[in-house]
């Protein structure tokens, strides 16, 4: 293959100008000391009195002590839950849970502001982030399902679509309230009641959200919101009163939790790990490329499921490629996620960044060669710089197993046959990446990647009209648009 | 001098071949008044690896094939179905069922395959959309096969089970392997030669014969299984199932009606969605 000119010119940075600091203002937002359950539309304490610490991952700094409830308290969510359906939520006139639903649609946006402060301020992701996609999009899908509520019949002709009862939904620390929305909207549109389990080192977006539902006037027992670890959501899991699970998290768990329900009639959906190939030919347009490949591994800090975690580069454009793409993370800003110019904020704990520092040892032992930015790292909180590995190859485990941080493995290819079995080539099947510029090329690609969502130039695009999910184990079932509402149904 | 019968040996059907079991085991099938009807294959986990293999190398062509393409060889197996009526229901016959109803059974599982056929190039308008989402990209989802999909067959009756479960498999572009009924394996086996006649390409449908005690953990825990279809009724072996299923996250689907629909298409797909940017040409004029 004849390679393209890819000699390209070393960019320099050392103009002297720096960004001042932009930070976010956090005075107008609200937060308690101490959050407690919401159970039957009520603040109510743990049974045991537990709590634990919620800390932000940028200052190290506690911001809130949070409830744990245990196995009696999630079952009197649950309860609840239940009694909600069969008196209220189940019979209530669909046009009318619709309009619930708008409703709260509309008050997250009017305390969107507060709401992007708080996620920023608990997950340590930039506000720039939560701001302009999280917390916009958490609206935009309560108000895209709410207007499904009455209109199922037409979705789903001759089917008679029924709703399920209570769900169980046990949700992630990466995206906290999208996830909550992603959850809890198509479930309410389709007539079930909800109990949900925020993850444990981001629970307080999950929390306003509770505090902005008890102030909607939404039934009492509608939406439960428990908060806890692993046993929590063990106990929604395992309690019979349930009868639905919808879980997004790791694969490993989404595991346990399929096998745990195994003697039951429950229903289920998971939306489990990634590890998308991110594939860029030669006829792509090389710098929009780059910027797609920055937004696919380092947007979130790389705490994304369907991150494009494994670039596959076509050899010609290789060397250009990766010089181009190491000159773009050097201006990458790492740091305060509250600053308006910081591209890439705190990883979300300690164990999150042990993980990553952990993969990139061995990513080192592997043989890979790496790169990182120069940037320097805010001496307090947990950061990562933005990583590369060169000459990865598909036998490496940071090729082959999920890291969830700023690291990207590189590969090159040569033929499109070559580049579709390597993308294949692992068990997980979330989503992909195609840069090219020949419309043919993207069907051809898009069709033989087993994946659920593929970005054809493009990458890390959502929207509640828009399905989302995996094949093979990167789980089941679909979070959005039409389809989106299948798992909340029975026909 | 009365004429000796000509008894049939009743094979498996993997990869497009009639081999006997590996295992080189048998069942004894018997008539009403215990009279020995046939030897019958006792599948062993190899054997189902096997057929596993084979289902994997033909999923990429059957499941790439245009569904209209699909559809006019569901419709040829319909056809070699119609064709063979008259061995069917003497098998059934042979196995316990009323001569009236046995006719009854071939003609369903007849018109089942004509109805998924005329699905075939259908389920994918049915289930796909263009969504509208609120930037400036092109984004549509579509339904693609799962892969290999193993189905446990209805143990109630011979043939009509047996179609009900693999044709909407097969129809929507998965290739598959069926454990047929253990006490009525005959028309299994006498399809399968159907299947082999209709230009259903060598591993897209694989049957076995033997028992679902012994082979369903095997179904349910192999990693190259992408879903499990199940008509069982034994609730230890479903709980089983849906234990090992976990291992690949394997979607187990268990039906107790022998009943049909496009749903039944739906549940071995995967729903894809593509995003594609629409260059931004500013907002729209009054063209004329």
């Amino acid at each position: 293959m004849k390679k393209k000119n890819t000699s390209v010119k070393p960019l320099n940075f050392t103009s002297g100008w720096e960004y001042a600091p932009a930070p976010e203002s956090a005075d107008h937002i609200h937060l308690e000391k101490q959050y407690e359950l919401f159970i039957d539309g009520k603040f109510v304490k743990p049974g045991k009195g537990k709590y634990f610490d919620t800390i932000n991952p940028a200052t190290e700094k506690k911001i809130a002590s949070v409830a744990e409830a245990d196995e009696q308290d999630v079952a009197k969510a649950v309860s609840a839950a239940r009694k909600a359906y069969d008196k209220v939520w189940g019979r209530m006139p669909a046009p009318e849970r619709a309009k619930y639903i708008f409703r709260i649609a509309r008050m997250i946006q009017e305390r969107s502001r507060e709401f992007a402060v708080i996620e920023t301020m608990d997950g340590g992701k930039p506000i720039r982030e939560s701001r302009d996609i999280d917390i916009p999009l958490a609206a935009n899908h309560f108000f895209y399902y709410a207007g499904w509520a009455d209109k199922l019949n037409y979705a789903f002709p001759n089917q008679q679509p029924a709703p399920l009862g209570v769900a169980g939904q046990i949700i992630p620390w990466n995206f906290p309230l999208l996830m909550a929305a992603w959850k809890i909207a198509p479930a309410l549109a389709t007539g079930n009641t909800v109990v949900l389990k925020p993850a444990e080192t981001t629970p307080l977006t999950a929390l306003k959200l509770a505090e902005l539902i008890r102030d909607s006037g939404l039934p009492d027992g509608v939406v439960n919101i428990v908060t806890g670890a692993g046993r929590t959501g063990a106990a929604i899991v395992g309690h019979p009163g349930i009868d639905k699970i919808a879980f997004t998290g790791s694969t490993d768990v989404g595991k346990l939790i399929q096998k745990s329900i195994a003697g039951t009639d429950k229903k289920l959906t998971l939306e489990l790990g990634g590890k998308a190939a991110h594939i860029i030919f030669e006829d792509a347009p090389i710098n929009q490329a780059v910027e797609g490949i920055v937004n696919g591994i380092f947007f979130n800090q790389g705490h994304v499921c369907c991150a494009g975690s494994r670039l596959f580069v076509q050899e010609s454009v290789a060397d250009m490629v990766i010089q181009k793409l190491k000159d773009r993370m050097e201006t990458l800003i790492v740091g305060d996620p509250m600053d308006k110019n910081t591209d890439i904020g705190a990883i979300n704990s300690k164990e999150q960044l042990q993980t990553i520092l952990k993969y990139i040892e061995i990513g080192k032992n592997e043989g890979g060669e790496i790169y990182q930015s120069s940037c320097a790292l805010p001496g307090k909180g947990y950061f990562c710089k933005p990583t590369l590995f060169l000459n990865s190859s598909q036998s490496h485990r940071i090729v082959q197993e999920e890291i969830f941080g700023p690291v990207l493995t590189i590969q090159t290819f040569r033929t499109i046959e070559e580049v579709i079995e390597k993308a294949n080539n692992i068990p997980y099947g979330l989503s992909a990446g195609v840069w090219t510029d020949k419309g043919s090329k993207i069907f051809n690609l898009t069709s033989r990647l087993r994946a659920g969502v593929i970005w054809a130039n493009t990458y890390n695009k959502f929207d509640p009209a828009s399905p989302f999910g995996g094949y093979k184990e990167s789980g089941f079932g679909r979070e959005g648009g039409l389809h989106g509402l299948m798992p909340y149904l029975k026909f | 001098m009365t004429r000796l019968e000509v008894l049939k040996t009743y094979k498996i059907y993997i990869g497009g071949q009639f081999p006997r079991t590996e295992s080189g085991r048998y069942y004894t099938l018997t008539g009403k008044d215990s009279t020995p009807l046939a030897n019958v294959c006792l599948s062993s986990r190899k054997d189902f690896r096997n057929a596993v293999v084979a289902a994997r190398a033909a999923f990429a062509g059957w499941s790439s094939r245009p569904g209209f393409n699909r559809g006019q060889i569901l419709y040829r197996i319909a056809e070699m179905l119609e064709g063979r009526k008259e061995q069917f229901v003497a098998e059934l016959i042979l196995q316990g069922a009323a001569p009236k109803a046995a006719l009854e059974e071939v003609m369903t599982a007849t018109d089942r395959l004509v109805y998924y056929a005329g699905w075939c190039d259908k389920y994918q308008a049915l289930f796909s959309s263009v969504n509208p989402v609120a930037s400036s990209h092109f984004n549509f989802s579509v339904p693609e096969a799962t892969g290999v999909v193993a189905i446990i067959a209805p143990e109630s009756n011979s043939l009509l089970g047996l179609v009900t479960a693999l044709a909407p498999v097969i129809a929507g572009g998965n290739t598959c392997v069926a454990l047929a009924s253990t006490s009525m394996p005959l028309c299994a086996v006498t399809f399968a030669e159907v299947v082999h006649a209709s230009d259903v390409p060598a591993g897209v449908v694989n049957i076995l014969t033997g028992t679902s005690k012994e082979l369903h953990s095997h179904f349910a825990s192999h990693m190259d299984v992408n879903a499990l279809i199940c008509y069982g009724t034994d609730k230890t072996e479903i709980t089983r199932m849906k234990e090992l299923a976990s291992l690949n996250v394997k979607r187990i689907f268990v039906h107790t009606k022998e009943d049909q629909g496009p749903y039944h298409i739906l549940q071995a797909q995967e729903i894809k969605t593509t995003w594609h940017p629409i260059e931004q040409i500013g907002p729209g004029k009054a063209g004329y």
